[in-house]
This record gives C-alpha cells, structure tokens and sequence, in this order.
C-alpha cells in the first residue's frame, strides 16, 4: 500500500550522509514527501499546509544528532508536533457536579452513534456509575430498537418512550429522560441522537434544541476514522450548530490512517478523547495520541499489535509452550503446540496485517506481501493428518508414517518433510535463544519459504541477533514472564521471516531505537500488572 | 466570450476529470435474472447505509413494476432486519428473515428461494457492515455469495461506499472487489458537504462504475449516477 513517511524520507536523505546540519534545501526537500504522506492518511489541506509550517521551522538549522540520521530526526520532529496536536488537551470525562451527567452523542449518519451509547454505558457501568441510554433517534428506522437491544446486551437501562421511524419528538423525549432518570436516581444520562448532516439546517437546530433541553454536561461528536477531507467542514457544522466538547473516533479497527484526528484537532481545538475500535461492547479505549501520531505516519503500532495480542492469546498456554521449549517440562515442545500458537497468531488477524504493524516492517514489505495466509491452512492439514504420538514427538516420523501424512493432508512427502525439518530447526533456535522467559512463539512460520531466495541459517542467525523481543531490548527492568510470554510470539513471525538482504538487520535495530519504546511498554506493563484495563 | 485563464484551467480540469469518469460507462442495473430472480447483494463497511440504500432500491424496483423480496442477512447489528423490514413494509414488499445471530448466508438463500418459489422479479440481499480487515467476516461474505448462487447467479453486487470516506475507500473497494467481485458502486450520503473524490479513483482502478448514489433517508432519494454533475459538484466553490 502506502509507503512510510520513513520510506520517503530515507529516499529524500540518500545522498545526505555527511552532513551536519539540515539545510533549508534538505527541508524544503522533505516537506512535499511530508505533505504527501499527511494528504495520504486523510489530513485536511489547510491543517497540512500549517503543520508543514510548523515542522519547517523546527527543523531548520536543528543540529544533526549523533545518534540519529536526518531521517530519523525529522520523522521524530514530526511525530513530536503530531503528538502535541493531537494530545494538546487531552482530559477525562467531566462528572456533572448534579448529576445526573449528561452526555449527547452527535454525528453524522453512520459513524457509529448508537453502537457508541452501549459501549460507553458498559464503560461507565464497570466504574460503578448507573447510566441510562436515552433512544432520542426517532428518525433511521428501528434506532430505537438498536438502542434497546445493544443497551440489553450492555446491561443498562433504555429510556426510549417513544417508537421512533419518524413517530415522536425527540427534543421532548430528551427533556422527558431527564426527570426520569433524576427520579429514578440514575447518575448519568447518556442521549443518543438521529445521525444528521452538517449542512441540514433543520436537524441541526433539532440538535440545538435537545441540547439546550437536557443542558449535557458533555456533547461528544462521534466520527468515523475514515472519513476525508471533509472532515473539517463537518466538524466545523456540528460545532457551530450544537458545539462539542470533545470526539470520539469510531471505526479505528480498519486500516483507515485516521488523518481526521489531526484535522478535527488542529481546527475546532477540541481533544479526541475516546477511540472506539471494534463491534464488541468493549472494543472501547481512551485516546491515545502517541499511537494515533504513528499510524497517521503509517509507522506501524506497535502497542495495539501487544495489546492485540494480550488480549487474543492466552497467556497460561503461551507460557506453558514456552516452558515445555525450554525445559523439556510437562512434555516435548510438540507439533501440536506449534500449532496452538501459529493459530493464536492466526486469530490477531491476517498475518500481513500483523507483520505491517511491526515499525520497520517496510523492509520486508515483499515478503509480507508474499505470504500466502492459505499456507497456514496446508500446514494445519498437514499436522491434523497426524497422530496424536506423531504430533507430540515428530522424531518418529518415518518414511511411511510421512507417505501416510501426506496423503491424508492431499499433499506431498517434500511438503511434509520441508514443515518437520522446518519446525526442528525452529526449535533448535528457540531453545538455544532460551536464556529470558522467552518464546512459546511462532518458529518458522509458513511462508517464509515463500521469501525469495533466502538461505535458512540467515534466518536463524537473524533470529539471535534481533531478539525479537521489543520488551527484552529495549526495557531495563525486566518485564513479567505472562506479559513476556504473549508479547514474544507476536514477534517470532518477523524474525523467522529473515528480514530481507543485508541492511535490514541494522535498519530494524534503527527502527526500533527510533520508536522510543522503552517508556511506552514499560507504562503498558504496569497497567497490565494492575489489572484489567 | 472573453475567457480568463483560470477560466480556461477549470474547464480543461472539468473536461479531465469528467474523461476520468467516464460517461460513457454502462451504470444500468442488472436485476434480470434468466428464469430465475435477478439478485443483488448489498455490501459495504459499517454505516455507509447499506439498508437504507436497500429501502430505497426497493421502491425504484416497485415503481418500475418489477415484485421484489428483501433478504436480511444483517444478522448481526442489533436490530438490523427491524429496519430492513420497516423499509420493506414502507414500499410494501416482503422481508425474509432469520434468528438475530444466526447464519446470513442461510437467510440469504431461504430469502432467493422464497424469492424463486414466488416468481418475484429480484431479490435484494442486505448483509452486515464489515471492515475490510477482518478476514473472518470477508470470508463470510464469500460464503454468503457462493450460497446464494447454489439457487440464482447474483447478478449485481453493489459496493456502498460513504461520500466522507477519504482515502481508506480505495482499500475497501480493493479487499470487496477481491472477495464478492462487485460489480457496482453506490455512493452514500452525497447530500451532505462531502463530495465523494475518492470513487473517481476507486471507478478507474477497479473498472467498477458508480450507478447509484444517495441523497438522503428519504424513499426517493436514490438517483442514478450521471458523471457531468458529478464532476460539477466536485469542482464547486463551496
């Protein structure tokens, strides 16, 4: 797809090795690749026009680093004044002092308004508040009935008095919910609205008018991360004709880059405070504006890669493969637990989609592109066709035992063999790696194969060289071994994948120096050590 | 007629971009089927109006005459067959159904069976709005095709993209293309001050034309794509 920021920029600074200090030239130079990449990801024109202002003017005359090359320096300087915009006021919800609070979702059609209200009901319920979701949509048809049935499955109370499908007035259901809820002593009121355009005058003083009904301790506009370059104008809409106090953005679990963020940021100067990132009822978070700087750049996220992880393996199971590897405990690291992790992975997502996740993935952006997710399936076919004896100690895989496996996977001995003597070498480099409480991962993952002409030791070495453990190289305090265990895997794929010819080793290490892990895993860890989240 | 040069920059632009375009692209609907319903799968990512555009389309078929069965095999949104029927009843047309959480690809064959028994002249089948990065979701969109063309070919897939939607469109229209193969685009939601840019590009790398686009949640704001206003309306002073 899309080319990094990074990318474009390494290609901008090839002939700048040497220097010591940024040019105006050199700067002019990056700020079309700059403009380019922000136009990519969605970002307003105006805001890109400013913001390359903005970065032009830190970056001239800046001295180069030691440490750093030109590139790197500039993405970290554009990154910096991304996060600034982006998390400039970040706050928490506000709790009216009365309650009870009320918060109005408003939106366009579509950008997920009603599915919003359940989430943030659950959300508020777990903090032991008593919410109420008030089914103010009385126009699309059956929003009512969404409401209802979301907020049944939220566990929270629907005030909907009303049918909706155009019968009803919803400024008077707002104002009605209000009594009610004070009566029953909810603690926060949450007003769904009927999705309208910027430009509909009428619904938009409808909008004004249930705001000025219920008087919200909080208007929240809800928008969709994949929305373009309209989205300044409908921002500026809503916060004309009923004012926002702060955003939601809905959606974030496609691979939209999400520019709006910035635009709606930078423009209407109010903070992005929820991220919504699912169809579950809990795929809700708070915003987190470092995250959102690296995926607008297309640098990989790392940290939802992690939490994606956390939240899909189960760490009991990691850590028992992982165990098994090592010591040889609870039995022999067997096909069968290759095969539980490999799905585990599986589950994250498309296996492309992970790996592109990875900063630095760019380099071995072929490869990525080469995997073929139905190899996965031929491998599963292949490890089913086993006994369960077979599975746990594959060394008694003979000739025949091979035939017989290759014929119940409708494949060939070559396929059968190239995974067992794939999976014996894998495990060899896990075992020897088995220094930390490492591994229970993903040892030669399929596909690899598919990587042009790679020679297998390269990988191995590769493997040792970059361990593929974020929390291992880069935090100084050691982490967990459950926290460990899920974060590894996600990892092992990338090593196992021999990251391209030559340079790529270095420029991972870059990547990864560049990305300032340490503080963000370390913070991630200890939340994850106080509980859920 | 004196014409500035900026004047004649935006004319050349406006005769570019309406070559881009296209005209001359053939946006007619397939709904015919050979002896059996015509039928047309409805997909899309979350919120781009896939039902409404489905309500809408509906009342187009009526009003041509054609008979026409809804299928909704958005089994997953909460309440998303209520809104599918309460379109269907507002045009006056039948909605088959299953159990919410149940299997789409079952409803959407028991609807072009239904369809099939009752000698109706399409079938519309609205599906569930699913990120093009979710595998197992698209996979279950291929499903849902592949089994409803045991019964009838499905002679129309219409891709619903939202006129916000800013460059993410692109991969969308790709990932749907890939799976359900569509064969149209609708274009949600044009009312509003978006103006949809991004089909332009989606039409030219996919080769799939824009044949409908939606103007708003009322019955009759469906109206066919015409590429000249289009183009006028994206190049609007706004």
């Amino acid at each position: 797809m899309f080319d990094t920021l990074q990318d474009r920029l390494s290609e901008v600074f090839k002939n700048l090795r040497g220097k010591s200090r940024l040019s105006e030239a050199d700067i002019d130079a990056t700020a079309r690749e700059i403009r380019l990449a922000l136009l990519e990801a969605d970002v307003n024109l105006g805001v890109v026009k400013e913001f390359i202002a903005a970065v032009k003017q830190r970056a001239v005359g800046v001295d180069i680093h030691q440490a750093l090359n030109p590139t790197q320096q500039i993405v970290k300087i554009v990154n910096e004044e991304l996060i600034s915009i982006l998390g400039g006021e970040s706050r928490q919800l506000r709790f009216a002092k009365r309650p009870p609070t009320v918060i109005m979702l408003a939106g366009l059609q579509g950008s997920g308004k009603t599915t919003l209200a359940g989430k943030l009901g659950l959300w508020l319920k777990e903090q032991g508040r008593s919410p109420l979701l008030v089914a103010a949509d009385l126009q699309r048809p059956n929003a009512v009935n969404q409401l209802q049935v979301v907020g049944n499955r939220a566990g929270v109370h629907v005030f909907a008095p009303e049918p909706g499908n155009g019968v009803g007035d919803p400024v008077q259901v707002a104002r009605t919910s209000i009594l009610h809820a004070m009566s029953k002593l909810y603690d926060v009121v949450i007003v769904d609205t009927a999705g309208r355009l910027g430009v509909d005058a009428e619904l938009m003083q409808q909008a004004a008018d249930i705001r000025d009904a219920v008087n919200p301790t909080e208007i929240l506009f809800v928008v969709d991360a994949m929305i373009g370059q309209d989205a300044v104008n409908t921002a500026r809409a809503f916060a004309d004709g009923v004012g926002f106090d702060g955003v939601v953005l809905s959606k974030l679990d496609g691979d939209a880059r999400g520019g709006a963020a910035l635009s709606i940021a930078r423009v209407i100067g109010k903070p992005i405070m929820f991220a919504s990132n699912g169809e579950g009822l809990k795929d809700f978070d708070a915003f987190h504006p470092d995250r959102m700087a690296s995926r607008i750049l297309g640098m990989g996220d790392l940290l939802t890669l992690i939490e994606q992880a956390e939240k899909t393996f189960d760490a009991e199971e990691s850590a028992k493969a992982a165990q098994k590897l090592m010591t040889g405990k609870g039995g022999e690291f067997g096909l069968d637990d290759f095969l539980s992790q490999m799905q585990a992975v599986r589950r994250m997502g498309p296996l492309s989609k992970i790996l592109g996740m990875i900063p630095g993935a760019a380099a071995i952006k072929d490869q990525i592109n080469a995997i073929d997710e139905r190899d996965i399936d031929r491998l599963e076919a292949i490890i089913h066709s086993m006994t369960p004896g077979e599975r746990s100690n594959p060394k008694i895989l003979d000739g025949s035992r091979r035939s017989r496996v290759a014929k119940g996977a409708g494949t060939t001995v070559a396929e059968v063999n190239a995974l067992v003597n794939r999976f014996f070498d894998a495990k060899k480099m896990m075992q020897s790696m088995a220094g930390g409480a490492f591994g229970g991962g993903m040892p030669g993952m399929p596909g690899a194969r598919r990587a042009p002409a790679r020679p297998a030791a390269k990988s191995r070495t590769r493997g040792k060289g970059v361990s593929g453990n974020p929390a291992k190289r880069n935090s100084h305090a050691p982490a967990d071994a459950p926290v460990d265990g899920t974060a590894a895997p996600a990892w092992d794929p990338a090593a196992s994948f021999g990251l391209g010819a030559g340079q790529s080793d270095a420029d991972l290490q870059k990547a990864l120096s560049d990305y300032q892990l340490p503080a963000d895993l370390q913070k991630m860890f200890n939340q994850k050590n106080l509980g859920p989240r | 007629m004196v014409s500035t040069i900026p004047e004649k920059a935006r004319r050349v632009l406006r005769d570019e971009l309406v070559r881009l375009v296209n005209p001359g692209f053939d946006r007619s609907l397939k709904v015919d089927g050979d002896g059996v319903p015509g039928v047309v799968l409805v997909v899309g990512v979350n919120g781009t109006g896939k039902t409404t555009t489905i309500g809408k389309l509906a009342r187009v078929l009526v009003a041509e005459g054609k008979t026409v069965v809804l299928g909704a095999a958005d089994t997953f949104r909460a309440a998303a067959a209520d809104q599918l029927q309460t379109w269907g009843s507002r045009v006056g047309v039948p909605t088959v159904r299953g159990p919410e959480g149940g299997d789409p690809a079952s409803v959407a064959f028991d609807a072009v069976q239904q369809g099939i028994a009752s000698g109706v002249d399409v079938v519309l089948v609205d599906t569930a709005g699913r990120l093009h990065t979710k595998t197992g979701l698209m996979d279950e969109l291929g499903k849902i095709k592949r089994v409803i063309e045991k019964k009838a070919p499905v002679t129309e897939v219409l891709l619903v993209i939202d006129a916000t939607t800013g460059q993410n469109g692109l991969t969308q229209a790709r990932v749907f293309a890939d799976v359900v193969d569509i064969t149209g685009i609708v274009l949600s939601k044009l009312d509003g001050s978006a103006k949809g840019g991004i089909v332009v590009q989606v039409q030219r790398e996919l080769q799939v034309p824009v044949k409908l686009i939606g103007l708003g949640e009322g019955v009759d704001d469906l109206v066919p794509f015409e590429a000249e206003a289009f183009v006028d309306a994206l190049l609007a002073e706004s």
